[in-house]
């Protein structure tokens, strides 16, 4: 099967998108991407071994959190493993009510432009 | 050396890429937009954006100072972005009456070292200022934001860039 290393971990697999692996499990083919990548063990897992918390695992569409044998789901050669680390954020501000004009604690909101803008010829 | 070995100081983006960014960011205000960036990475230079591609914010249950992708959503942008020859490279998303500058929540939850974190700030529903930061670090230990110059370029066509306008981003 193909696991699919997502851009932030390549740097620590000799620079590969992909890892083409013989496993049985899910399970089984995230060791052998360790082993063969010793360094993306850390980016990974914890200290206990558990996936890190950011870190998603699908087999092809589904999410192996959700699969109900989990990481020793089944695989097949055809099969596709996406490593995926969670993306979110926000302004996280306290008090914001998202009307228009309102920030933070409901205050009119001014921003200082800080882009300079050159033109080359 | 590559732009997954090196801090990158710069990320070079299309007019177009650059554009449907920030209009992005005011067709959702006053929520959060986000999306991922696709492009490749340039020998002795650094990321070069070639496409953006809209997602979904799942975070409707607080869509003006909150946002995340499904990673479901994220596999199949990144299933695709492979096909085309491209790596997602970064992210983007918007501040809605807030400034273009990561949030201790961002900082939080950013966990794609070595990519781009493109903030627009909102204001009144008017894309201002964007700016750019790179996941720098090598864990999750040590990683920190460091702002970025962002170049925006008429094409992605590198003998083109440098007739392109240069858009600086600047620390608060």
């Amino acid at each position: 099967m193909k696991i699919f290393i997502p851009t932030p971990l390549r740097v620590y697999a000799a620079g590969k998108d992909t890892l083409e692996v013989n496993a049985a499990t899910v399970s089984g083919a995230l060791d052998e991407l360790t082993r063969t990548f010793p360094d993306l063990r850390k980016h990974l897992f914890t200290g206990e071994g558990k996936l890190r918390a950011f870190v998603n695992v699908y087999l092809n569409d589904e999410d192996v959190r959700y699969l109900p044998q989990k990481e020793a789901t089944a695989v097949s050669a055809a099969d596709t493993l996406s490593i995926i680390p969670s993306i979110a954020g926000g302004t996280g501000r306290p008090g914001g009510t998202g009307r228009p004009g309102e920030g933070a604690f409901g205050a009119a909101v001014k921003i200082r432009p800080k882009c300079l803008i050159h033109i080359e010829e | 050396m590559s732009a997954l070995q090196r801090a990158v100081s710069d990320l070079r983006l299309t007019r177009a890429v650059y554009e449907a960014i920030r209009a992005h960011g005011e067709e959702t205000y006053p929520h959060e937009c986000c999306g991922a960036l696709l492009g490749n990475s340039v020998q002795g230079s650094s990321w070069r954006i070639v496409a953006a591609v809209r997602a979904g914010n799942t975070r409707t249950d607080s869509a003006h100072n909150r946002y995340q992708i499904s990673p479901a959503e994220l596999v199949k942008i990144e299933r695709e972005a492979r096909r085309d020859g491209l790596s997602i490279a970064g992210f983007y998303h918007s501040h809605p009456d807030h400034p273009a500058q990561w949030s201790q929540t961002d900082f939080a939850e950013a966990h794609w070292l070595g990519c781009s974190y493109v903030i627009t700030a909102v204001d009144l529903g008017k894309a201002t200022v964007t700016n750019s930061f790179l996941l720098a670090g090598t864990t999750e230990e040590d990683k920190r934001f460091e702002p970025q110059k962002i170049e925006v370029v008429e094409t992605d066509e590198p003998t083109r860039a440098s007739s392109g306008a240069r858009l600086e981003s600047k620390e608060a």
